[in-house]
Parts: C-alpha cells; structure tokens; sequence
C-alpha cells in the first residue's frame, strides 16, 4: 500500500468526506492502518487520549456506530460520555447549541454527533470550541462510514483507483450513500448509482457519478458493489411498490452475483435486512467483507478521533 | 386622544417621482393639514419644517403588501410598535399584516385588535388581511364578510395556501360578493412536504429535502383556473419560479384579474447561498436560482409585476440557531427593502426609478384597494424622501425591528430613506 | 553541521555493539530485536543480519510505533507525530527483547517504547542498544550496548542518517 504524502492535519472537526482532499483522506486512512491491529492484542488500549473526554451525542438511534465509537474512544484511553436524546422538532425550549454548550461547560474535547438534521454536526462546530465529529446526520454525510468503506477497498484491492463501484439502494434518503460518492471518486473509482428513480436525489444528474435504473445491466461490470439498507422509517410515501417488487430488481441475490465478476467485492454498512436488499447466502459469502468492513470502522474511527485532537493540539488552544 | 396637529411643512427642490400620476421633475411640495396642498417651483410659503430635497428623491410613501408583525403571540420576535417603526425607517408608509399570528387573524375583532396597535405605535399605517379559512386550517371559511367590515384589505392563508381544490374554490366565489382580493401563498403541500429548501443540487448535497418548484407552480396554475371560472381578485404572493412568471404572463395576456408580488430574496439570493446551513437563508418559498432570478427580472422590465414586497418575517436568534430543518422559515429586511431593489432591479438595469417606485406605491395599493401611492394635490401626504445614492452598510444589530435574522446582514448598498411623513407628520428622520 | 561519524565509522561502532551483545547474551537465547520506527528499525535490520548465526535459535525482528505512547502527543509542536503501525507479529511473552533505537538523548522514546512493549505481551529480559548515547538524559534510562557514547551540546541536535532513507550513512551533529 502506498504511502500517502505527510500532511499536516488541521481539521479539528470531522464534517464530511466533500470538505476532504484525496491527500487528507489518504492520510486518514493510512493513520488508520497503525491501529489496525489493535483488536488482536492482549491489551486493547493506548493512552493517546488519555485524561480527555468524548461525548457521544446521538439524537438518533443507532447501536453500531456508538458502540464502533465508544470502543475506538476508550480504545484510546479517553473517557466517554453516552448521551441519548431523541431529538424534538419544537423551536422553543433547549437547542442544539444549549445542549453542547452545557457538556462543553463541563471540560469536553470532542462530541460525536449522531443527528436526523442534516447541518447539525455543522451547526455545532461553529457554536462549540470542542473537537466535533459527524456521525452521520439526517441525509447529509457519514464520513467514518465512507472512510472505512474505502479502507476495506483500500486493504482488498490496494488502491480505488479505476475501479467500478455500485452502490444499489435509496440514494436519496442515505448519507452513506454521499459520502461514499465523495471519498470513492476522489480516490480515483467510478461511482454508478443503482437504484428506482424514485429513490434518486433531485440533482443527482449534477454529482460526478453514473446512473443505472437496472441493477442486471451493470453488475457484470462492476469490482465492488455497496448494499445499502433499506430504511422504510426515513424513505416516506411508497417509493415501491412492495420489498418483493424492490428485491426482484435491486435485490443482491445469490443468482444475481453468479453473472457479476468472481473476486467483486460485496459491501454493506450494516446493520443488513437479510432476504430484502440481499440473501443471506451471499452477505455470508466469499466475496462478503460485512464484517471487515465493522472492524475497520473501528481502526478508522480510532485514527479520526486521534487526528481531531491532533488538530485541537496544534491549534493551541487546549492542552 | 389629543388631536394631532397639523404641521406645515415645506419639501423643497427634490426630485418628485410620482408614478401614479406621471410625475418625473424637481419641484416643491408643500404640506398642511395632513395633506399636499400645492406643488410648485420656488414655494415660499412659511411652514413649521422646511426640508431641502436637493439631490434627493420626493416620493409617494412606499407600500408594503406583505409583512410578519408577530403580534399578537409572538412579540418577543416582533411587536406592532416595533415593525411599525422598522418600516417608516424603511420609507414604508402603509403595511399590510399578514393574519398568521398566534392566534391567526381569522375574525373580525382581531382585525380590529391590529388596526387598534397600528393607530397606538403612531409611524406607519397598518393594513391587515384576514385568513381565508378558519384557523388557516384550509377546512372551513372564515368570516371575510365581518372582516371585510373591520377593515381587512384582503385573505389569505399566508404561511401555507389553501390545498383542497373545493374550499378554493368555495372562498374565491365567496369572497367576490365583498369586491376583496384573495391572495396565497402558492404551495402544494403534497409536492412540497417537509422540503426546507429548492429540490436543487445543493439540497442533494446537503442531504435536506427539497421543495420543487412545481409545488408553487402547480397552486398558481390551479388558481388561475378559478380565477377564471370566479372572476374574483387574486393575488399571487411572492413569486419565485421561471414557472411561476410564465403562469402570470399567460394569465395578464387573457386579461385576468391576477396579481403578483416579489421580493427582494427572490430577487437577490439563490439557493447556493445555503452551501452551509446558514438558516438565515431559509424562507418560504425558498430561494431558487439565477435561471429563476433572470425570469422574474423579465418580467419586472416587462411590467408583469405588480407589487414588491418585503415579506419581513422576525425571528427569534434563538430559533435560526437551530438545526436547519427545524429552524423557521423567513428573514427580516424592511428595512433595507428599498436599497435592495435599487441594486436588484436598477443597478441591473431592469428598470428605473419610476418604474420600481410604481411597485413600491399605486401598484400595490390598487391590488388592496386603498387609496395610496399618489401625490396629487388633495392627496394625504405620504412622502418618502430619499438619497438615492448614499451608501451605508447595513447593519442588523440597529434595526428597529426586534429581530436579526437577516441574510444582508454587512452588505454595503446604495439609497438611502432621509425622511417619512405619514399623513404629514414627520415619522421618521435619519439621523446618521 | 558537523559529522560526526562517517560510513565507515558507523560500520565500526555497529560491530562492536554486536561484540557487546555477543558477549553479553548467550547464543541460545530466546531473542527478538525491536527497532523504534524509523532509524531504530533500519539499525535493528543490520544487527540481526550479523547477529543471525550468532543466536541459535534465529532472531524475530519487529518494528515499533511509539507514536500513540509519547508524553507529549497533546502538547501543541511544530511537526504533528504520524502515526504508522508497529509490526510485531509474534508474541514477545517470555523473550529477550532487545529494543534499538538510533540516539539515545532524554530517555522519553525509550519510556514510551517501553510501556508499549509491555502492553503487547510480558517479556523476561529487555535490553536496549543505540547507535549513539549524546548524553543529557532526562529520565533515569541508560543503554545496554552503545556503539558511540559522546556529550553533545544541549542545544544541538544529532541526526543519523541511513544509507536506506537517506542516500549515505552518516551521523550528523546540526545546531
């Protein structure tokens, strides 16, 4: 694997793969490479972070990427601090910015936020001196989703470069889906889209991707192909008619993956709806790296909350 | 009350601007008795203010067809006394409230509730329109006729329009029997949901759901129909599409009794401008782009447009703090409205002074039926003096309004409001 | 810039630190050299390749990342500590660790090396070999087998340099 250039890392926020170079999410992930190994020692922990405190603030639900980011923050040696809120649409009453400025009265250095608002990692770093990383709001970005996606690529194939990359699914409903489009084309893949249109974002003509309404006529070229889930609580309306019609044509099916190429990749964030978006058979499978990709999130996550501080460090202003 | 005196006052050498009346030409403009009694060269009448316009531009007080004064239920975002103020700073000598308040002005003593705070804040005339339907619910109608009685200068249901095709329908042909214009906020809720922006590439960006412009398009288009089939006065509130421009044309071309309103957001500002979740630029309709800027300055210059509005809707900082989804719709800008469209509409060369002073005066009083916007002899005297070309920085932190939510906020602009007069009283004077 | 030893020089001090070693461990010693990322790998490279017939049993060799166990990776610096892996794929438990590094100064990277040795297994004996000790020790750390022991002024900085990253082999003396 190639070695990225040494960069200074200067973004004490983690917004969205769109404000990364190729250079810093090169080093990201090159960073995340030195905490690969951690899962298989006899202890599991270094000190980097210690005396400092993450605050987990999810506004949403979501079991694997708390508990990916708790792991990675104690994983450093930081303390954590699980905060769950379901978050109100009232305009009256404690904000955002009320509810961060008091855990940040409280010495934080870096906020993890989880928010069904797209901008609420945005609107936090402008209001906060903390570190804040995004993790995942409404359908804006997932940035570690998309690091650790491109690291598992990265770790299969040594390089996105050229490479043909599907990601099948509700494009227009899905963070994952954005990010994945900003760190996979930055990184020299091709990007197609492959979903009904009536799960296409509005512009999705202007993003620097290919669209594919027929998940038959593009799998055969394709070296990875990204699943994503279907979540029927975001999508609104009936955007299909009914998940038989939807697995019929966009289902990764076990005969499907018999016409695409043998060492293609298959990918899912998780967590996956076995039989919908695909059969169990192949997220088993041997070209399956679910669970890679789970455990290089925490590497990735590790390496992100490392490189924040980092920042926070060299700007000064905190210890 | 005591009875306001009447004060003599004696505007010399301005450029008087009137388009109601095809007024273009320096001359004096003399005032007694709430009214403009003479006009003139070199009037030397004694008077109790003398006010040298040399340079400056005499003109109609300015009309605003379509503004938030929060009152009643939210007056830590705006009171009537304060808009009141905020809009004779902005050369505005008559307003129109908009009946989405808390509650709505859906009946008749409401009406009279805000006509009762315009008359106490003393600066600018208050006009208000009722909601068409009770609550703005869209369900049932409101009491236009008692309304009507009370003052109100027209209906809608501003904030959302009325959705089902019927209970159009049913108020249109309701509100023709009181000779009232009936005027939407064009929205298509079931194309619309719960967009915050234009369905645009930064909405697909930012991952926040768009509002398609066919949302407005489809209500206008709809209305027109009924216009048609009705023949009552309708007024469409600030329009922001190509689409939305080429419905009104097409309505104007078959001599339909339709109107439209812009304002100075939809004039200025796109949807790029939302590239960081500023909320300051969240309204309803939202911004759009330049393709949409360029067929609304079409159809300024070609005089489709009726009325430029504000749309002045205070925020609480607190709540455009908020995520962008959830933060509320709408900025503040009476204030500045008049330096905006100079540098929208005749810094572009759309159109010149007396065409924009014909949106801002006659224009928008015919659409309410009131009459306003003309400085004839025997005219009460509503007169806005400005400077057309100071320049001055605007700067949210000294509105009158009590809210900042505003999108300008550090913008250096041209033309400037020196006095107003309301029924000859001196309202407003800069002092800066 | 002064040198301060030149190739030839080098070659010399790396052999008589072999020569301590040689005399001081016993052949058949259960032996792994840990080279400190990045000069302390590259001379843990050259002294297996020579102690290899030496020890009996082979040599495993490894590289360590001490980055993540510095006492200073929260003080604010002019160059930001990159992160890389540490490559020891063998369980160090019980084993002669012999830790290199290229110049011993203040003590602080032997500290943190040690604690992240120790987080990766118990060994029974570690050792620690420099290529050049300059002195001025801060924390209470000397070496075991020292190629070059020397007193360089507090304010200078001596750099070495390999033929493998840096075109020549070289030690340097820079103020």
């Amino acid at each position: 694997m190639s070695k990225s250039k040494k960069i200074q890392w200067t973004r004490k926020h983690l917004i969205g793969i769109s404000d990364l170079s190729r250079e810093e999410i090169e080093f990201i992930l090159d960073t995340a490479q030195g905490f690969e190994k951690f899962s298989t020692r006899s202890i599991k922990k270094v000190p980097t972070l210690r005396g400092k405190v993450v605050v987990n603030m999810f506004f949403e639900d979501s079991t694997r990427t708390r508990n990916s980011f708790t792991l990675a923050a104690s994983r450093l040696s930081a303390d954590v601090i699980e905060f769950t809120k379901k978050s109100s649409s009232v305009s009256k009453g404690e904000t955002l910015i009320d509810t961060a400025q008091n855990l940040e009265a409280m010495g934080i250095d870096i906020v993890v936020i989880r928010h069904n608002a797209g901008g609420a990692p945005k609107l936090l770093s402008r209001s906060i001196n903390a570190c804040v990383v995004n993790a995942g709001d409404g359908f804006h970005e997932h940035p570690t989703q998309a690091l650790l996606d491109v690291y598992t690529i990265r770790q299969e194939r040594g390089s996105l470069d050229g490479l043909k990359i599907g990601i099948v699914g509700d494009i227009a409903h899905s963070r994952v889906a954005r990010s994945d489009i900003y760190a996979m084309t930055k990184l020299g893949a091709e990007v197609t889209l492959i979903g009904p249109p009536t799960l296409m974002p509005a512009s999705v003509k202007d993003l620097p991707v290919n669209v594919s309404y027929s998940l038959d006529d593009v799998i055969e070229d394709l070296d990875v192909i990204n699943m994503l889930r279907i979540q029927f609580e975001r999508m609104g309306g009936n955007p299909f008619p009914s998940v038989r019609e939807y697995s019929h044509y966009f289902g990764l099916t076990a005969d499907r993956i018999k016409r695409a190429k043998s060492d293609i990749i298959v990918m899912h964030p998780g967590p996956i709806n076995r039989g919908l978006e695909i059969e169990s058979e192949v997220a088993d499978g041997p070209n399956s790296v679910i669970l890679k990709q789970v455990a290089n999130g925490l590497a990735v996550r590790m390496a992100v909350l490392f490189l924040v501080n980092q920042a926070a460090v060299s700007e000064g202003r905190r210890n | 009350m005591a009875q306001p005196v009447p004060q003599k006052t004696l505007i010399k050498n301005g450029r008087l601007i009137d388009p109601r009346n095809n007024i273009d030409q320096i001359a004096d403009l003399y005032i007694d008795d709430f009214q403009v009694t003479r006009i003139g060269k070199k009037l030397t009448d004694s008077a109790d203010h003398i006010i040298d316009a040399s340079g400056k531009i005499v003109a109609p007080g300015l009309i605003d067809i379509h503004v938030h004064f929060r009152e009643p239920g939210d007056e830590e975002e705006e009171t009537i006394a304060s808009g009141s103020a905020a809009a004779v700073a902005g050369g505005y000598t008559s307003v129109v409230c908009m009946p989405n308040t808390n509650p709505p002005i859906d009946e008749a003593t409401a009406v009279e509730y805000i006509h009762r705070m315009g008359r106490q804040a003393r600066k600018t005339f208050i006009h208000v329109m009722g909601a068409i339907t009770k609550d703005r619910a869209g369900q049932e109608l409101a009491e236009m006729g008692l309304m009507t009685q009370a003052g109100a200068v027209g209906f809608t249901d501003d904030g959302c329009g009325v959705q089902d095709t019927a209970m159009m329908l049913r108020a249109m042909k309701y509100a023709s029997m009181f000779n009232r214009v009936v005027s939407q906020h064009c929205e298509d809720r079931s194309l619309a949901k719960d967009g915050v922006m234009n369905a645009g590439y930064n909405a697909t960006v930012l991952g926040l759901p768009g509002i398609d412009p066919l949302a407005e398009e489809m209500m206008l288009w709809r209305d027109v129909q009924l216009v048609k089939k009705t023949g009552t006065r309708y007024h469409a509130q600030h329009i922001s599409t190509a689409g939305s421009v080429k419905i009104i044309r097409e309505a104007k071309a078959e001599g339909l009794p339709v109107t439209c309103e812009v304002t100075p957001h939809h004039l200025l500002l796109t949807e790029e401008a939302i590239a960081d979740y500023d909320t300051n630029y969240k309204v309803n309709p939202p911004l759009r782009t330049q393709k949409d800027i360029d067929a609304i300055k079409q159809a300024i210059h070609d005089g489709l447009i009726d009325a430029l509005a504000s749309d002045h809707a205070p925020h609480l900082q607190s709540e455009k703090e908020l995520e962008f989804l959830t933060a509320p719709c709408g900025m503040v800008g009476i204030e500045c409205a008049l330096p905006l469209y100079r540098k929208a509409l005749i810094d572009a060369g759309v159109c010149d002074w007396s065409q924009m002073l014909a949106m801002l005066t006659w224009r928008p009083a015919q659409i309410i039926d009131v009459e306003k916007g003309s400085l004839a002899v025997g005219d009460r005297a509503d007169v806005v003096i400005i400077d057309p070309d100071a320049a001055w920085t605007i700067d949210a932190a000294k509105f009158y309004s009590k809210s900042r939510n505003c999108p300008y906020q550090g913008w250096t602009v041209k033309g400037k409001v020196l006095y107003t007069l309301v029924a000859g009283e001196i309202r407003f004077q800069d002092k800066g | 810039m002064e040198i301060l030893l030149n190739a030839e020089q080098i070659n010399d001090v790396i052999g008589q630190i072999v020569e301590q070693i040689r005399s001081d461990i016993p052949a058949d010693t259960d032996v792994a050299i840990i080279g400190i990322r990045s000069r302390g790998e590259i001379l843990a490279q050259r002294l297996q390749s020579t102690l290899e017939d030496y020890f009996s049993g082979g040599i495993l060799n490894g590289t360590l990342d001490i980055t993540l166990y510095r006492d200073d990776v929260n003080e604010p610096k002019e160059v930001q500590p990159t992160v890389r892996s540490t490559e020891i794929d063998f369980d160090i438990t019980d084993k002669l660790v012999l830790l290199v590094d290229d110049v011993l100064h203040t003590g602080r990277s032997i500290r943190a090396a040690m604690d992240a040795l120790i987080d990766l297994g118990r060994p029974r004996l570690m050792r620690l070999a420099v290529l050049v000790d300059r002195g001025h020790h801060e924390y209470p750390i000397s070496a075991d087998y020292v190629g070059l022991k020397t007193d360089v002024d507090e304010s200078k900085l001596v750099s070495v340099h390999f033929i493998e990253t840096d075109e020549k082999d070289r030690v340097i003396i820079k103020s």
